[in-house]
Protein backbone atom coordinates (compact mmCIF):
# COMPACT_ATOMS: atom_id res chain seq x y z
CA UNK A 1 0.00 0.00 0.00
CA UNK A 2 1.53 3.31 -1.21
CA UNK A 3 1.99 5.57 1.99
CA UNK A 4 -0.34 8.25 1.11
CA UNK A 5 -3.37 5.94 0.99
CA UNK A 6 -3.81 6.52 4.42
CA UNK A 7 -3.39 10.38 4.38
CA UNK A 8 -6.21 10.54 1.01
CA UNK A 9 -8.34 8.74 3.77
CA UNK A 10 -7.84 11.10 6.75
CA UNK A 11 -9.26 13.60 4.05
CA UNK A 12 -12.58 11.91 3.35
CA UNK A 13 -15.68 11.82 5.31
CA UNK A 14 -17.47 8.96 5.84
CA UNK A 15 -20.14 6.98 3.94
CA UNK A 16 -19.28 9.27 1.15
CA UNK A 17 -19.24 8.90 -2.40
CA UNK A 18 -16.21 8.10 -4.18
CA UNK A 19 -14.48 8.02 -7.71
CA UNK A 20 -10.71 7.01 -8.21
CA UNK A 21 -9.67 7.58 -11.50
CA UNK A 22 -6.62 5.30 -12.46
CA UNK A 23 -7.38 3.06 -9.94
CA UNK A 24 -5.35 0.35 -10.68
CA UNK A 25 -5.57 -3.10 -8.64
CA UNK A 26 -8.10 -1.20 -6.32
CA UNK A 27 -5.20 -1.60 -3.10
CA UNK A 28 -6.95 2.15 -2.40
CA UNK A 29 -10.47 1.52 -2.72
CA UNK A 30 -10.59 -1.17 -0.50
CA UNK A 31 -8.95 0.18 2.19
CA UNK A 32 -11.14 3.09 1.96
CA UNK A 33 -14.32 0.60 1.94
CA UNK A 34 -12.65 -0.75 5.35
CA UNK A 35 -11.57 2.31 6.73
CA UNK A 36 -14.20 5.17 5.77
CA UNK A 37 -17.13 2.84 4.31
CA UNK A 38 -17.35 4.67 1.25
CA UNK A 39 -19.51 3.95 -1.62
CA UNK A 40 -16.42 3.66 -4.47
CA UNK A 41 -16.18 3.56 -7.75
CA UNK A 42 -13.11 3.08 -9.61
CA UNK A 43 -11.86 3.79 -13.41
CA UNK A 44 -8.86 1.89 -14.92
CA UNK A 45 -7.50 1.21 -18.24
CA UNK A 46 -5.47 -1.70 -17.52
CA UNK A 47 -7.28 -4.38 -18.59
CA UNK A 48 -5.55 -6.53 -16.47
CA UNK A 49 -5.48 -4.41 -13.28
CA UNK A 50 -9.63 -4.00 -14.24
CA UNK A 51 -9.69 -8.13 -13.81
CA UNK A 52 -8.03 -7.53 -10.66
CA UNK A 53 -10.39 -5.45 -9.14
CA UNK A 54 -13.51 -7.88 -10.36
CA UNK A 55 -12.19 -10.57 -8.55
CA UNK A 56 -11.83 -8.20 -5.88
CA UNK A 57 -15.82 -7.60 -6.06
CA UNK A 58 -15.28 -3.86 -6.79
CA UNK A 59 -17.23 -1.81 -9.22
CA UNK A 60 -14.98 -0.99 -12.05
CA UNK A 61 -15.19 0.91 -15.59
CA UNK A 62 -12.98 0.00 -18.12
CA UNK A 63 -12.14 3.14 -19.59
CA UNK A 64 -9.67 6.32 -20.27
CA UNK A 65 -9.61 9.09 -17.61
CA UNK A 66 -9.39 11.36 -20.71
CA UNK A 67 -12.09 10.58 -22.56
CA UNK A 68 -14.44 9.05 -19.94
CA UNK A 69 -15.04 10.98 -17.11
CA UNK A 70 -17.38 12.56 -19.27
CA UNK A 71 -20.28 10.78 -19.30
CA UNK A 72 -20.47 11.75 -15.15
CA UNK A 73 -23.17 14.39 -14.09
CA UNK A 74 -22.00 17.52 -12.41
CA UNK A 75 -21.16 16.93 -8.67
CA UNK A 76 -21.94 13.07 -8.88
CA UNK A 77 -19.50 12.25 -6.24
CA UNK A 78 -18.21 13.76 -2.73
CA UNK A 79 -14.27 13.58 -3.72
CA UNK A 80 -12.51 12.35 -6.79
CA UNK A 81 -9.00 10.56 -6.49
CA UNK A 82 -6.39 10.90 -8.55
CA UNK A 83 -3.27 9.47 -7.15
CA UNK A 84 -0.77 9.62 -9.23
CA UNK A 85 -1.25 9.93 -12.47
CA UNK A 86 -1.94 13.76 -13.67
CA UNK A 87 1.17 13.57 -14.89
CA UNK A 88 0.72 10.83 -17.16
CA UNK A 89 -1.90 12.81 -19.36
CA UNK A 90 -2.07 14.49 -22.20
CA UNK A 91 -3.82 17.48 -21.14
CA UNK A 92 -3.84 17.57 -17.12
CA UNK A 93 -5.63 20.74 -17.25
CA UNK A 94 -8.66 18.91 -18.77
CA UNK A 95 -8.73 16.22 -16.42
CA UNK A 96 -8.57 18.58 -13.24
CA UNK A 97 -11.76 20.99 -15.00
CA UNK A 98 -13.22 17.03 -15.32
CA UNK A 99 -12.40 16.05 -11.53
CA UNK A 100 -14.04 19.14 -9.73
CA UNK A 101 -16.84 18.87 -12.56
CA UNK A 102 -17.69 15.58 -11.05
CA UNK A 103 -16.63 16.01 -8.06
CA UNK A 104 -17.69 18.64 -4.68
CA UNK A 105 -13.61 18.16 -4.17
CA UNK A 106 -11.17 16.77 -5.69
CA UNK A 107 -7.92 14.64 -4.21
CA UNK A 108 -4.78 14.87 -6.46
CA UNK A 109 -1.26 13.41 -5.44
CA UNK A 110 1.82 14.21 -7.78
CA UNK A 111 5.68 12.72 -7.42
CA UNK A 112 7.45 16.34 -6.74
CA UNK A 113 9.98 16.67 -9.55
CA UNK A 114 11.32 19.77 -7.35
CA UNK A 115 12.45 17.07 -4.56
CA UNK A 116 15.94 17.35 -3.78
CA UNK A 117 17.05 14.03 -4.97
CA UNK A 118 15.72 14.91 -8.43
CA UNK A 119 17.58 17.81 -8.26
CA UNK A 120 20.54 16.69 -7.35
CA UNK A 121 20.41 14.00 -9.81
CA UNK A 122 19.87 16.14 -12.48
CA UNK A 123 22.54 18.71 -11.24
CA UNK A 124 25.71 15.98 -10.62
CA UNK A 125 24.58 12.88 -13.31
CA UNK A 126 23.34 15.40 -16.01
CA UNK A 127 20.65 12.42 -16.92
CA UNK A 128 16.69 12.66 -16.91
CA UNK A 129 15.99 11.63 -12.85
CA UNK A 130 15.42 8.16 -12.28
CA UNK A 131 13.65 7.42 -8.58
CA UNK A 132 11.70 5.17 -6.39
CA UNK A 133 8.70 6.97 -7.30
CA UNK A 134 9.73 7.92 -10.93
CA UNK A 135 11.58 4.37 -12.34
CA UNK A 136 11.56 4.84 -15.66
CA UNK A 137 13.85 6.18 -18.03
CA UNK A 138 13.05 9.43 -20.41
CA UNK A 139 12.42 7.12 -23.51
CA UNK A 140 9.79 5.16 -21.95
CA UNK A 141 8.07 6.85 -19.34
CA UNK A 142 4.10 7.42 -18.97
CA UNK A 143 4.65 10.75 -17.05
CA UNK A 144 4.90 13.20 -19.74
CA UNK A 145 3.97 16.10 -17.83
CA UNK A 146 6.01 16.04 -14.60
CA UNK A 147 5.84 19.20 -11.95
CA UNK A 148 6.96 20.44 -8.91
CA UNK A 149 4.88 20.88 -5.46
CA UNK A 150 5.46 24.57 -6.35
CA UNK A 151 4.05 24.24 -10.04
CA UNK A 152 0.77 22.80 -8.91
CA UNK A 153 0.11 25.41 -6.58
CA UNK A 154 1.09 27.81 -8.62
CA UNK A 155 -0.97 26.33 -11.49
CA UNK A 156 -4.08 26.53 -8.91
CA UNK A 157 -4.11 30.29 -8.46
CA UNK A 158 -3.54 30.70 -12.61
CA UNK A 159 -6.60 28.03 -12.83
CA UNK A 160 -8.83 29.86 -9.91
CA UNK A 161 -8.94 26.55 -7.95
CA UNK A 162 -8.83 26.50 -4.00
CA UNK A 163 -6.26 24.10 -2.61
CA UNK A 164 -8.21 23.09 0.67
CA UNK A 165 -5.37 21.03 2.24
CA UNK A 166 -2.24 20.79 1.00
CA UNK A 167 -0.05 18.27 2.23
CA UNK A 168 3.69 17.27 1.68
CA UNK A 169 5.24 13.86 1.87
CA UNK A 170 8.89 13.26 3.06
CA UNK A 171 9.79 9.87 4.05
CA UNK A 172 6.34 9.16 4.99
CA UNK A 173 6.09 11.86 7.22
CA UNK A 174 3.00 14.55 5.99
CA UNK A 175 3.36 18.24 6.59
CA UNK A 176 1.49 20.77 5.92
CA UNK A 177 2.11 22.69 2.76
CA UNK A 178 1.97 26.67 3.75
CA UNK A 179 2.87 29.84 1.60
CA UNK A 180 5.67 30.36 3.94
CA UNK A 181 7.31 27.02 3.39
CA UNK A 182 6.75 26.38 0.24
CA UNK A 183 10.09 26.63 -1.33
CA UNK A 184 11.41 24.29 1.66
CA UNK A 185 8.46 21.81 1.48
CA UNK A 186 9.17 21.64 -2.80
CA UNK A 187 12.71 20.96 -2.01
CA UNK A 188 12.50 18.37 0.69
CA UNK A 189 9.16 16.40 0.08
CA UNK A 190 8.30 13.36 -2.70
CA UNK A 191 5.04 13.60 -2.90
CA UNK A 192 2.20 16.57 -2.72
CA UNK A 193 -0.91 15.56 -1.96
CA UNK A 194 -3.65 18.34 -2.39
CA UNK A 195 -7.20 18.68 -1.49
CA UNK A 196 -8.88 20.91 -4.33
CA UNK A 197 -12.22 22.57 -4.85
CA UNK A 198 -13.72 25.32 -7.15
CA UNK B 1 -37.61 -38.00 -31.04
CA UNK B 2 -40.15 -37.24 -28.53
CA UNK B 3 -39.67 -33.83 -27.87
CA UNK B 4 -42.77 -33.18 -25.39
CA UNK B 5 -41.71 -35.56 -22.68
CA UNK B 6 -38.23 -33.95 -22.73
CA UNK B 7 -39.82 -30.62 -22.21
CA UNK B 8 -40.72 -28.83 -18.86
CA UNK B 9 -44.15 -26.40 -19.56
CA UNK B 10 -45.64 -23.92 -17.94
CA UNK B 11 -48.82 -22.95 -18.66
CA UNK B 12 -49.64 -19.03 -18.45
CA UNK B 13 -52.95 -18.61 -18.24
CA UNK B 14 -53.01 -14.57 -17.28
CA UNK B 15 -53.59 -12.93 -20.43
CA UNK B 16 -50.49 -11.41 -21.92
CA UNK B 17 -51.31 -8.01 -23.58
CA UNK B 18 -48.27 -8.13 -27.08
CA UNK B 19 -46.50 -4.82 -27.57
CA UNK B 20 -48.68 -5.42 -31.08
CA UNK B 21 -52.05 -4.79 -29.80
CA UNK B 22 -52.98 -9.03 -29.62
CA UNK B 23 -53.47 -10.64 -26.18
CA UNK B 24 -52.63 -14.15 -25.90
CA UNK B 25 -53.45 -16.05 -22.70
CA UNK B 26 -53.37 -20.25 -21.76
CA UNK B 27 -49.81 -20.21 -23.43
CA UNK B 28 -47.05 -22.62 -22.90
CA UNK B 29 -43.29 -21.31 -21.90
CA UNK B 30 -41.24 -24.03 -22.16
CA UNK B 31 -38.02 -23.85 -19.48
CA UNK B 32 -34.98 -25.69 -18.16
CA UNK B 33 -33.80 -25.48 -14.70
CA UNK B 34 -29.80 -26.64 -13.03
CA UNK B 35 -28.79 -26.19 -9.56
CA UNK B 36 -31.37 -26.17 -7.03
CA UNK B 37 -33.21 -23.10 -5.47
CA UNK B 38 -31.74 -22.35 -2.03
CA UNK B 39 -34.53 -22.13 1.61
CA UNK B 40 -34.72 -18.42 1.07
CA UNK B 41 -35.09 -18.52 -2.75
CA UNK B 42 -32.90 -16.25 -3.17
CA UNK B 43 -29.87 -17.82 -5.41
CA UNK B 44 -31.73 -17.93 -8.64
CA UNK B 45 -30.16 -16.52 -12.04
CA UNK B 46 -32.86 -15.83 -15.19
CA UNK B 47 -30.58 -17.08 -18.31
CA UNK B 48 -32.22 -15.14 -20.88
CA UNK B 49 -31.18 -16.94 -24.50
CA UNK B 50 -29.99 -15.28 -27.78
CA UNK B 51 -31.80 -15.48 -31.22
CA UNK B 52 -30.95 -19.20 -31.71
CA UNK B 53 -31.12 -20.56 -28.63
CA UNK B 54 -33.04 -22.28 -26.40
CA UNK B 55 -34.01 -23.43 -22.39
CA UNK B 56 -31.44 -25.92 -22.50
CA UNK B 57 -28.35 -23.72 -21.46
CA UNK B 58 -26.02 -26.53 -20.77
CA UNK B 59 -25.29 -30.24 -20.27
CA UNK B 60 -26.53 -32.36 -23.44
CA UNK B 61 -29.73 -31.04 -25.19
CA UNK B 62 -32.36 -33.75 -24.89
CA UNK B 63 -33.58 -32.83 -28.14
CA UNK B 64 -30.41 -31.92 -30.46
CA UNK B 65 -28.41 -34.48 -28.49
CA UNK B 66 -25.57 -31.66 -28.35
CA UNK B 67 -24.09 -29.84 -25.97
CA UNK B 68 -26.18 -26.88 -24.58
CA UNK B 69 -25.76 -23.68 -25.84
CA UNK B 70 -23.77 -22.13 -22.92
CA UNK B 71 -21.75 -25.03 -21.60
CA UNK B 72 -18.89 -23.11 -21.48
CA UNK B 73 -20.04 -20.80 -18.91
CA UNK B 74 -23.25 -22.85 -16.66
CA UNK B 75 -22.61 -25.54 -14.91
CA UNK B 76 -20.73 -27.02 -11.38
CA UNK B 77 -18.19 -24.80 -10.42
CA UNK B 78 -18.32 -22.99 -13.83
CA UNK B 79 -18.88 -19.05 -14.20
CA UNK B 80 -22.58 -19.43 -13.39
CA UNK B 81 -21.69 -21.69 -10.80
CA UNK B 82 -24.93 -24.49 -10.60
CA UNK B 83 -23.83 -25.89 -7.32
CA UNK B 84 -24.43 -22.54 -5.81
CA UNK B 85 -27.08 -21.16 -8.33
CA UNK B 86 -30.69 -22.07 -9.35
CA UNK B 87 -30.21 -21.52 -12.83
CA UNK B 88 -33.76 -20.88 -14.97
CA UNK B 89 -34.00 -20.52 -19.02
CA UNK B 90 -37.00 -19.92 -21.02
CA UNK B 91 -37.78 -20.61 -24.58
CA UNK B 92 -38.69 -16.85 -25.58
CA UNK B 93 -42.30 -16.75 -26.97
CA UNK B 94 -41.98 -17.11 -31.08
CA UNK B 95 -39.16 -19.53 -30.43
CA UNK B 96 -39.70 -23.22 -31.56
CA UNK B 97 -38.27 -25.22 -28.51
CA UNK B 98 -41.94 -25.72 -26.51
CA UNK B 99 -42.78 -22.15 -25.93
CA UNK B 100 -46.06 -20.56 -27.82
CA UNK B 101 -44.53 -20.04 -31.06
CA UNK B 102 -45.55 -19.36 -35.04
CA UNK B 103 -45.14 -23.63 -35.27
CA UNK B 104 -47.99 -23.93 -32.66
CA UNK B 105 -51.43 -24.57 -33.78
CA UNK B 106 -53.72 -21.74 -33.97
CA UNK B 107 -57.15 -23.21 -32.31
CA UNK B 108 -59.86 -21.21 -34.50
CA UNK B 109 -58.30 -22.72 -37.77
CA UNK B 110 -56.90 -26.20 -36.37
CA UNK B 111 -53.92 -25.08 -38.55
CA UNK B 112 -50.22 -24.42 -37.71
CA UNK B 113 -50.12 -20.21 -37.29
CA UNK B 114 -47.27 -19.52 -39.32
CA UNK B 115 -47.13 -16.08 -40.17
CA UNK B 116 -50.54 -15.45 -38.55
CA UNK B 117 -48.74 -15.50 -35.46
CA UNK B 118 -48.77 -12.08 -34.05
CA UNK B 119 -45.47 -10.23 -34.17
CA UNK B 120 -43.72 -10.23 -30.43
CA UNK B 121 -41.03 -8.36 -28.95
CA UNK B 122 -38.16 -8.28 -26.86
CA UNK B 123 -40.77 -6.40 -23.82
CA UNK B 124 -43.31 -9.15 -24.38
CA UNK B 125 -40.64 -12.16 -23.94
CA UNK B 126 -39.73 -10.85 -20.74
CA UNK B 127 -43.09 -10.36 -19.38
CA UNK B 128 -44.26 -13.91 -20.60
CA UNK B 129 -41.03 -14.78 -18.64
CA UNK B 130 -41.99 -12.61 -15.68
CA UNK B 131 -44.51 -15.60 -14.79
CA UNK B 132 -41.38 -17.69 -14.08
CA UNK B 133 -40.72 -15.92 -10.75
CA UNK B 134 -44.38 -16.58 -9.39
CA UNK B 135 -44.25 -19.98 -10.62
CA UNK B 136 -41.33 -20.96 -8.53
CA UNK B 137 -41.69 -18.75 -5.37
CA UNK B 138 -39.30 -16.30 -6.18
CA UNK B 139 -39.54 -12.92 -4.57
CA UNK B 140 -35.88 -11.51 -6.27
CA UNK B 141 -33.56 -13.22 -8.51
CA UNK B 142 -30.19 -12.70 -7.80
CA UNK B 143 -29.46 -12.02 -11.30
CA UNK B 144 -30.39 -11.85 -14.93
CA UNK B 145 -27.91 -12.68 -17.42
CA UNK B 146 -27.60 -12.87 -21.27
CA UNK B 147 -25.34 -12.25 -24.04
CA UNK B 148 -26.51 -10.63 -27.83
CA UNK B 149 -30.64 -10.79 -27.68
CA UNK B 150 -30.10 -12.07 -24.13
CA UNK B 151 -28.63 -9.06 -23.53
CA UNK B 152 -31.49 -7.13 -24.57
CA UNK B 153 -34.10 -9.35 -22.63
CA UNK B 154 -31.62 -8.33 -19.48
CA UNK B 155 -31.90 -4.48 -20.31
CA UNK B 156 -36.14 -4.62 -21.03
CA UNK B 157 -36.32 -7.23 -17.71
CA UNK B 158 -34.50 -4.59 -15.32
CA UNK B 159 -36.63 -1.20 -16.69
CA UNK B 160 -40.37 -3.20 -17.02
CA UNK B 161 -39.04 -5.29 -13.55
CA UNK B 162 -36.97 -2.71 -11.46
CA UNK B 163 -37.25 -4.62 -7.65
CA UNK B 164 -37.21 -7.78 -9.63
CA UNK B 165 -33.41 -8.32 -9.56
CA UNK B 166 -29.96 -7.43 -7.96
CA UNK B 167 -27.64 -7.84 -9.83
CA UNK B 168 -27.86 -7.81 -14.02
CA UNK B 169 -25.92 -8.84 -16.30
CA UNK B 170 -26.16 -7.79 -20.54
CA UNK B 171 -23.59 -8.78 -22.36
CA UNK B 172 -22.42 -7.86 -25.81
CA UNK B 173 -25.68 -6.42 -26.70
CA UNK B 174 -27.36 -3.33 -27.54
CA UNK B 175 -30.19 -1.00 -26.63
CA UNK B 176 -31.21 0.05 -29.84
CA UNK B 177 -31.00 -2.49 -32.68
CA UNK B 178 -28.40 -0.80 -35.01
CA UNK B 179 -29.30 -0.57 -39.03
CA UNK B 180 -26.66 -2.84 -39.57
CA UNK B 181 -28.43 -5.14 -37.87
CA UNK B 182 -31.91 -4.61 -38.98
CA UNK B 183 -30.01 -5.35 -42.33
CA UNK B 184 -28.31 -8.06 -41.69
CA UNK B 185 -31.35 -9.86 -39.86
CA UNK B 186 -33.32 -8.43 -43.28
CA UNK B 187 -30.91 -10.50 -45.51
CA UNK B 188 -32.01 -13.72 -43.29
CA UNK B 189 -35.75 -13.53 -43.37
CA UNK B 190 -35.42 -12.55 -47.14
CA UNK B 191 -33.28 -15.79 -47.76
CA UNK B 192 -36.02 -17.86 -46.06
CA UNK B 193 -38.73 -16.07 -48.14
CA UNK B 194 -37.23 -16.82 -51.60
CA UNK B 195 -37.04 -20.27 -50.86
CA UNK B 196 -40.20 -21.87 -52.88
CA UNK B 197 -40.91 -24.08 -50.55
CA UNK B 198 -41.62 -21.75 -47.63
CA UNK B 199 -45.04 -21.21 -49.42
CA UNK B 200 -45.72 -17.73 -47.36
CA UNK B 201 -45.14 -19.38 -43.90
CA UNK B 202 -47.29 -21.85 -44.55
CA UNK B 203 -44.58 -24.85 -45.49
CA UNK B 204 -46.43 -28.18 -43.00
CA UNK B 205 -49.46 -27.61 -44.99
CA UNK B 206 -46.98 -28.86 -48.09
CA UNK B 207 -44.84 -31.16 -45.78
CA UNK B 208 -42.03 -29.39 -46.39
CA UNK B 209 -39.49 -26.87 -44.68
CA UNK B 210 -37.73 -24.02 -46.31
CA UNK B 211 -34.43 -25.65 -45.31
CA UNK B 212 -32.24 -23.84 -48.38
CA UNK B 213 -33.18 -20.20 -47.33
CA UNK B 214 -32.99 -21.18 -43.61
CA UNK B 215 -29.32 -22.40 -44.47
CA UNK B 216 -28.49 -19.68 -46.37
CA UNK B 217 -29.77 -17.16 -43.43
CA UNK B 218 -27.58 -18.95 -40.86
CA UNK B 219 -24.22 -19.17 -42.84
CA UNK B 220 -24.57 -15.27 -43.64
CA UNK B 221 -25.47 -14.40 -40.07
CA UNK B 222 -23.01 -16.82 -38.96
CA UNK B 223 -20.16 -14.60 -40.57
CA UNK B 224 -20.96 -12.04 -38.49
CA UNK B 225 -20.70 -13.96 -35.41
CA UNK B 226 -17.30 -14.31 -36.32
CA UNK B 227 -14.15 -11.71 -36.66
CA UNK B 228 -12.02 -11.36 -40.07
CA UNK B 229 -8.86 -12.00 -37.80
CA UNK B 230 -10.82 -15.16 -36.56
CA UNK B 231 -11.40 -16.34 -39.81
CA UNK B 232 -8.51 -15.57 -40.92
CA UNK B 233 -6.61 -17.69 -38.45
CA UNK B 234 -9.09 -21.01 -38.57
CA UNK B 235 -9.40 -20.95 -42.31
CA UNK B 236 -7.61 -18.70 -44.43
CA UNK B 237 -7.73 -19.74 -48.05
CA UNK B 238 -7.09 -23.70 -46.92
CA UNK B 239 -8.89 -25.96 -49.33
CA UNK B 240 -11.59 -28.25 -48.44
CA UNK B 241 -9.88 -32.04 -48.78
CA UNK B 242 -8.41 -31.63 -52.12
CA UNK B 243 -4.88 -29.95 -53.60
CA UNK B 244 -5.97 -27.87 -56.07
CA UNK B 245 -8.89 -25.90 -56.86
CA UNK B 246 -11.46 -27.51 -58.73
CA UNK B 247 -12.65 -24.96 -61.12
CA UNK B 248 -16.70 -25.10 -60.32
CA UNK B 249 -19.02 -24.25 -57.70
CA UNK B 250 -18.21 -26.93 -55.18
CA UNK B 251 -16.90 -25.99 -51.96
CA UNK B 252 -13.32 -25.55 -52.78
CA UNK B 253 -12.58 -23.62 -49.40
CA UNK B 254 -12.59 -25.01 -46.36
CA UNK B 255 -14.74 -21.76 -45.03
CA UNK B 256 -17.10 -22.89 -48.09
CA UNK B 257 -17.43 -26.10 -46.31
CA UNK B 258 -17.70 -24.96 -42.86
CA UNK B 259 -20.54 -22.28 -43.69
CA UNK B 260 -22.41 -25.15 -45.23
CA UNK B 261 -22.08 -27.07 -42.45
CA UNK B 262 -23.26 -24.86 -40.21
CA UNK B 263 -26.20 -24.29 -42.22
CA UNK B 264 -27.67 -27.43 -42.76
CA UNK B 265 -27.30 -28.47 -39.02
CA UNK B 266 -29.09 -25.35 -38.30
CA UNK B 267 -32.20 -25.99 -39.99
CA UNK B 268 -32.20 -29.41 -38.57
CA UNK B 269 -32.79 -27.86 -35.31
CA UNK B 270 -34.69 -24.72 -35.68
CA UNK B 271 -38.23 -23.22 -37.40
CA UNK B 272 -37.92 -20.89 -40.47
CA UNK B 273 -40.82 -19.08 -39.40
CA UNK B 274 -39.49 -18.48 -36.16
CA UNK B 275 -36.38 -17.38 -37.34
CA UNK B 276 -38.21 -14.89 -38.82
CA UNK B 277 -40.12 -13.85 -35.59
CA UNK B 278 -37.08 -13.48 -33.69
CA UNK B 279 -35.34 -11.62 -35.84
CA UNK B 280 -38.15 -9.09 -36.08
CA UNK B 281 -38.53 -8.72 -32.39
CA UNK B 282 -34.57 -7.49 -32.14
CA UNK B 283 -35.42 -5.35 -35.36
CA UNK B 284 -37.92 -3.61 -32.93
CA UNK B 285 -35.79 -3.92 -30.10
CA UNK B 286 -35.00 -0.01 -29.04
CA UNK B 287 -35.31 0.86 -25.57
CA UNK B 288 -33.97 3.96 -25.74
CA UNK B 289 -37.02 5.15 -27.86
CA UNK B 290 -39.47 3.25 -25.56
CA UNK B 291 -37.80 6.03 -23.38
CA UNK B 292 -37.89 8.81 -25.47
CA UNK B 293 -34.50 9.29 -26.60
CA UNK B 294 -33.44 9.13 -22.70
CA UNK B 295 -31.95 5.44 -22.02
CA UNK B 296 -30.97 6.34 -18.54
CA UNK B 297 -35.01 6.68 -17.62
CA UNK B 298 -35.26 3.24 -18.34
CA UNK B 299 -33.09 2.55 -15.44
CA UNK B 300 -34.01 4.89 -12.73
CA UNK B 301 -36.00 2.64 -10.27
CA UNK B 302 -33.64 0.29 -10.03
CA UNK B 303 -31.50 -0.56 -7.83
CA UNK B 304 -29.61 -3.47 -9.27
CA UNK B 305 -25.89 -3.67 -9.48
CA UNK B 306 -24.69 -3.79 -13.23
CA UNK B 307 -22.28 -5.53 -14.79
CA UNK B 308 -21.56 -5.06 -18.89
CA UNK B 309 -19.23 -7.10 -20.64
CA UNK B 310 -18.16 -6.46 -24.49
CA UNK B 311 -15.67 -7.73 -26.72
CA UNK B 312 -13.11 -6.23 -28.77
CA UNK B 313 -13.22 -8.10 -32.07
CA UNK B 314 -17.66 -7.85 -32.07
CA UNK B 315 -18.20 -5.78 -34.94
CA UNK B 316 -22.32 -6.66 -34.46
CA UNK B 317 -22.85 -5.28 -31.30
CA UNK B 318 -19.37 -3.38 -30.59
CA UNK B 319 -18.09 -1.88 -27.47
CA UNK B 320 -19.46 1.51 -28.03
CA UNK B 321 -22.86 0.22 -27.81
CA UNK B 322 -22.32 -1.42 -24.89
CA UNK B 323 -20.82 1.05 -23.63
CA UNK B 324 -23.56 3.63 -24.24
CA UNK B 325 -25.46 1.96 -21.56
CA UNK B 326 -22.74 2.12 -19.25
CA UNK B 327 -22.87 6.14 -19.57
CA UNK B 328 -26.64 6.40 -19.58
CA UNK B 329 -26.09 4.18 -15.92
CA UNK B 330 -23.46 6.38 -15.23
CA UNK B 331 -25.59 9.29 -15.53
CA UNK B 332 -28.23 8.35 -12.73
CA UNK B 333 -25.43 7.62 -10.60
CA UNK B 334 -26.65 3.40 -10.52
CA UNK B 335 -24.01 0.98 -9.48
CA UNK B 336 -22.65 -0.50 -13.25
CA UNK B 337 -19.25 -1.90 -13.60
CA UNK B 338 -17.77 -2.74 -17.45
CA UNK B 339 -15.37 -4.53 -18.99
CA UNK B 340 -14.18 -4.99 -22.91
CA UNK B 341 -13.09 -8.24 -23.53
CA UNK B 342 -9.54 -8.78 -25.32
CA UNK B 343 -10.46 -11.71 -28.16
CA UNK B 344 -10.65 -12.52 -31.49
CA UNK B 345 -13.39 -14.55 -31.94
CA UNK B 346 -16.05 -11.94 -32.82
CA UNK B 347 -19.46 -11.70 -31.14
CA UNK B 348 -19.66 -15.38 -30.46
CA UNK B 349 -16.96 -14.64 -27.65
CA UNK B 350 -19.71 -15.34 -25.22
CA UNK B 351 -20.86 -18.51 -25.77
CA UNK B 352 -16.98 -19.94 -26.34
CA UNK B 353 -14.15 -20.90 -24.06
CA UNK B 354 -12.62 -17.45 -23.20
CA UNK B 355 -10.97 -17.34 -20.30
CA UNK B 356 -10.84 -13.47 -19.41
CA UNK B 357 -14.78 -12.99 -19.85
CA UNK B 358 -15.46 -16.24 -17.66
CA UNK B 359 -12.94 -15.21 -15.10
CA UNK B 360 -14.83 -11.60 -15.01
CA UNK B 361 -18.54 -13.44 -15.44
CA UNK B 362 -17.59 -15.48 -12.29
CA UNK B 363 -16.20 -12.74 -10.16
CA UNK B 364 -18.65 -10.56 -10.76
CA UNK B 365 -21.78 -13.05 -9.73
CA UNK B 366 -19.46 -14.84 -6.90
CA UNK B 367 -18.81 -11.40 -4.96
CA UNK B 368 -21.86 -9.85 -5.52
CA UNK B 369 -23.60 -12.84 -4.42
CA UNK B 370 -21.17 -13.46 -1.48
CA UNK B 371 -22.41 -9.21 -0.33
CA UNK B 372 -25.62 -10.31 0.59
Amino acid sequence: MKPEFKIISQLIDENSQVLDVGCGDGILMDYLIKEKKVNIRGIEISKTKVQNCIAKGLTIIEGNAEEDLQQFPNKSFDYVILSQTLQAFLNPEKVINELLRIGKQAIVTIPNFGYWKIRLHLLLKGTMPVTRTLPDEWYNTPNIHLCTIKDFVFFSKAKNFKLSKSIALRNNLPSDIKNSNLDMKNLSSNLGIFLIER
Amino acid sequence: MNIKENIKTLLIEKPLKLDCGKTINNFPLAYETYGTLNKNRDNAILVFHALTGDQFVTGINPITKKDGWWSYAVGPNKAIDTNKYFVICANVIGGCMGSFGPSHENPETKKMYGTDFPVITINDMVNAQINLLDFFGIKKLFSVVGGSMGGMQVLQFVSNFPDKTKTAVPIACTSSHSAQNIAFNELGRQAIAADHNWSDGKYNLNNTVPDKGLAVARMAAHITYLSKKGLQEKFGRKLQERDDLKFGFDADFQIESYLRYQGSVFVDRFDANSYLYITRAMDYFDLVKQFNGNLSMAFKNTKAKFFIISFTSDWLYPTQENKDIVIALNAIGANVGFVEIKSDKGHDSFLLDVADFLKALKNFLDKSYSEK
